[in-house]
C-alpha cells in the first residue's frame, strides 16, 4: 500500500483519505519513506520536516474523525520551495546568507496550504534567490533530474519539480520570475503553471524581482495543478499587487479538457534554429494533435519576443539589486567580520561577498549598472519600453486567438556542469518562458513526449491572456488525456533515472 | 559597449560587495559579455513608447485602517546577528577618520 500511495495523484490521494481508505498519516509516512529511500540521489529537499508533517497529517485525520468535510487537497503532501517563509521550518532561499534563518511568520501561500489541510513535507532546493535555470546555483548543492541523475532538474524551482517527478511528493509549489516553474516542469516531465501575475500572493515570498515573481503549482497531472492553483490563489490584502478578482475557474476547465472550436496560435519566433530537433518534433506533433481535437491552428507572429530575453536580463537584475539590498547583516542572516574594528559598511560588504554566490553577485552588479546614472535611460529605461512592446504583441495576438503555444524550453535537460561557467548559455533556457513573465499573463507547461535523440521529456507551453488562466487547463487537460491514452500510461512512468541508480525507482 | 575593470570595482563598491581581485577580473569579463548581449533592447525601443514598470497595473491600493497584531520585539530580534538591551546591536556606523 505504501508504495502505491506515492504513485497516486493528489486528487486520488485526497479521495482515498476522504473515503477513509487510507489515513493522511499513512500517506505522509509513505512519502517520508520514499524521501528516505531516494532523496540522497535526487537532493530535492533542503530540509525534511517530518515531525511537523506528521502533526499536520494527524490534524487532518482528526478533523475527518470528527465528521468534518475535508477540502479537495486535505492530507495531500507537498514540497514547498524554500523561498516561502515558514514559521516552523528554516527558510534559506538556497543561500548561505540565510542559512538556518527561522522566519517569524508564514507566507500567505504557506498559510493557505495549511488551511487547505495540505501536508508540507519540507523545503525544496532552488537556485540561490531563484536566480538560475538548473539549481546549480544553490549554495547547498544541485538537485538531480529523476529521468537521469547526471542532468539538471531545471530551475529555479528545480527541487520542487524533482520531488514531484521522483514521487517524493505529488505536489510542489514554486515561483516563476523568468520561467522558474515552467522550465523545470518541462525538463522533469511534469505540469507547471505560472498564474497571472498578482493572482497568487507574494506576501512572505522572499523577493527576487517584485514586478515578475509569481507563485504557482507543480504537479503530475493537469487536474492536480488546477486543484493546487485554486488552493493558493486569490486576493491578499497583504500584497499590494494582488489582483482583487475571482480566481479563474481552473478546476472546472481541467475537467472540461476540450479544445473544440478554440483558436490556437503558434508563435514562429519561438522555435526553429537553436532548438533541439526532438523538441521541435514533439511540438509539431502537439500542433497536429490539437488540430485533430477540433482546434483551429493559426500562425501568429510576435515580432518583439526575441527582445524579451535581453529586456528581462536588465529588468530582473535591476529589481534584484534593489531587493537584495535588505541583506545588510544587521537584522537577520549572516554577519561576517564584526570584530569591533570594522564599520557597519565594511561588515556589510564582507558579509555580502561571503554570503552570496557567483550568480547572485553577477545579477546585483548588472542591476546596479543598469540603474546607475548615465546608463539608466540606455538600459533599464529601454528594457521597460521593450516590455510595453511585448505586452502589445500579446494583445494583438489575443485579438486573433484564444491561446498561444510554443515549446517550453529550447532543449531537454542539460548535464550538470554543462552550462555552469557560461551565464549567457544558461540564460537561454528561459527564452520561451520570459515573454509571459514580462507581460504578466498566465502560462502552463505540460509534457508532450520524449525527444527521440535522448529520451528526455519535452514541454509544451500554453499561454493565455491575463486572468484567463482557465484556458490553460482546458487545453492542457485535452492534450494530457490524449497523450496518456495513446501511451497507455502517464509519461512519468517511463522515468528510469532512479531505477538505474539504485533499482528503487519502481515499487 | 565595453565595461572597464575599474568601473566593475566601482559597481562592487556601490553594491556593497567586498570582492577580491580575482573575482573582479572574472566578473569584468562576464559583465562585459552580458551587457553587450542585453544592449539589443536599444535596437527596438524607439522614443515615444511608454515604459512598463508593472505587468498588471494597479493604482491607489488601499485597505481599511484596521489595527492588526504586529511582530513583538522578542520575535523581531530572535534572528538578529547580535542583540543588546532589546535592540539590534550593529557595528559602528561612522568611519574613524
Amino acid at each position: 500500500m505504501s508504495s502505491e500511495l506515492t504513485r497516486m495523484t493528489a486528487a486520488g490521494l485526497a479521495a482515498v483519505i476522504a473515503a477513509g481508505e487510507a489515513s493522511a498519516a499513512e500517506v505522509t509516512e509513505a512519502h517520508l519513506a520514499r524521501i528516505g529511500a531516494v532523496d540522497a540521489q535526487v537532493h530535492a529537499f533542503l530540509q525534511v520536516a517530518a515531525d511537523s508533517a506528521r502533526a499536520a497529517a494527524r490534524a487532518v485525520d482528526e478533523r475527518r474523525a470528527a465528521g468534518e468535510t475535508l477540502g479537495p487537497l486535505a492530507g495531500v503532501p507537498l514540497a514547498l520551495k524554500d523561498v516561502f517563509t515558514t514559521e516552523d521550518m528554516p527558510t534559506t532561499c538556497g543561500s548561505r546568507i540565510l542559512d538556518g534563518w527561522q522566519p517569524p511568520y508564514d507566507a500567505t501561500v504557506t498559510r493557505r496550504l495549511r488551511a487547505a489541510g495540505v501536508v508540507i513535507l519540507g523545503k525544496a532546493n532552488m537556485d540561490e534567490f531563484a536566480m538560475g535555470s538548473s539549481t546549480e546555483n544553490s549554495a547547498f548543492g544541485p538537485s538531480h533530474n529523476p529521468w537521469d541523475l547526471d542532468r539538471v532538474p531545471g530551475g529555479s524551482s528545480g527541487g520542487s519539480a524533482a520531488a514531484v517527478a521522483g514521487f517524493e511528493a505529488p505536489l510542489g509549489v514554486g515561483t516563476d520570475t523568468g520561467g522558474s516553474i515552467r522550465q523545470p516542469a518541462a525538463v522533469c516531465g511534469i505540469v507547471g503553471v505560472k498564474p497571472t501575475y498578482g493572482g497568487s500572493s507574494r506576501y512572505g515570498l522572499v523577493a527576487f524581482a517584485s514586478s515578475l515573481d509569481t507563485p504557482g503549482p507543480l504537479a503530475r497531472t493537469v487536474l492536480d495543478a488546477a486543484l493546487l492553483h485554486e488552493a493558493i490563489s486569490g486576493h491578499d490584502p497583504c500584497d499590494s499587487t494582488s489582483v482583487d478578482a475571482p480566481v479563474p475557474p481552473v478546476v472546472a476547465a481541467a475537467r472540461q479538457a476540450d479544445v473544440s472550436g478554440l483558436r490556437i496560435g503558434v508563435v514562429p519566433e519561438l522555435g526553429g534554429e537553436g532548438y533541439q530537433p526532438g523538441v521541435m518534433t514533439r511540438f509539431g506533433e502537439a500542433i497536429e494533435l490539437l488540430e485533430s481535437l477540433g482546434a483551429k491552428i493559426v500562425e501568429v507572429s510576435c515580432p518583439h519576443f526575441s527582445y524579451a530575453l535581453p529586456a528581462y536580463y536588465l529588468i530582473a537584475p535591476s529589481e534584484a539589486s534593489s531587493n537584495l539590498a535588505r541583506f545588510d547583516a544587521m537584522r537577520y542572516g549572516l554577519r561576517v567580520g564584526d570584530d569591533g574594528t570594522r564599520s557597519a559598511e565594511e561588515v556589510m560588504a564582507l558579509t555580502r561577498a561571503q554570503g552570496f554566490g557567483a550568480e547572485v553577485k553577477r545579477r546585483i552588479m548588472l542591476g546596479t549598472y543598469a540603474l546607475s546614472s548615465g546608463y539608466y535611460d540606455a538600459y533599464y529605461g529601454k528594457a521597460q519600453q521593450v516590455r510595453t512592446l511585448i505586452i502589445r504583441d500579446f494583445e494583438t495576438a489575443f485579438e486573433q486567438v484564444d491561446v498561444l503555444i510554443s515549446p517550453t524550453t529550447p532543449t531537454t535537460a542539460f548535464r550538470i556542469g554543462e552550462r555552469a561557467d557560461d551565464p549567457l548559455a544558461m540564460y537561454l533556457a528561459d527564452l520561451c518562458t520570459i515573454p509571459s513573465d514580462l507581460a504578466g499573463n498566465a502560462a502552463l507547461s505540460l509534457p508532450c513526449g520524449l525527444a527521440p535523440e535522448d529520451g528526455l521529456p519535452v514541454g509544451l507551453q500554453i499561454m493565455a491572456p491575463v486572468l484567463a488562466d482557465d484556458r490553460l487547463y482546458r487545453v492542457g487537460g485535452a492534450v494530457e488525456a490524449v497523450l496518456t491514452e495513446r501511451r497507455g500510461h502517464p509519461l512519468l512512468d517511463e522515468a528510469k533515472g532512479l531505477d538505474e541508480a539504485k533499482g528503487i525507482g519502481h515499487d | 559597449m565595453s565595461i572597464a575593470r575599474e568601473e566593475v570595482a566601482h559597481l562592487a563598491m556601490l553594491s556593497r560587495l567586498a570582492l577580491g581581485e580575482e573575482e573582479l577580473d572574472r566578473l569584468a569579463g562576464q559583465l562585459d559579455q552580458i551587457i553587450s548581449a542585453v544592449a539589443r533592447v536599444q535596437e527596438v525601443a524607439a522614443d515615444g513608447i511608454p515604459p512598463t514598470s508593472h505587468a498588471v497595473p494597479l493604482v491607489n491600493v488601499f485597505r481599511d485602517d484596521v489595527v492588526v497584531p504586529c511582530l513583538g520585539a522578542e520575535k523581531a530580534l530572535a534572528q538578529a546577528p547580535a542583540v543588546e538591551q532589546q535592540r539590534f546591536r550593529v557595528p559602528r556606523i561612522l568611519a574613524e577618520d
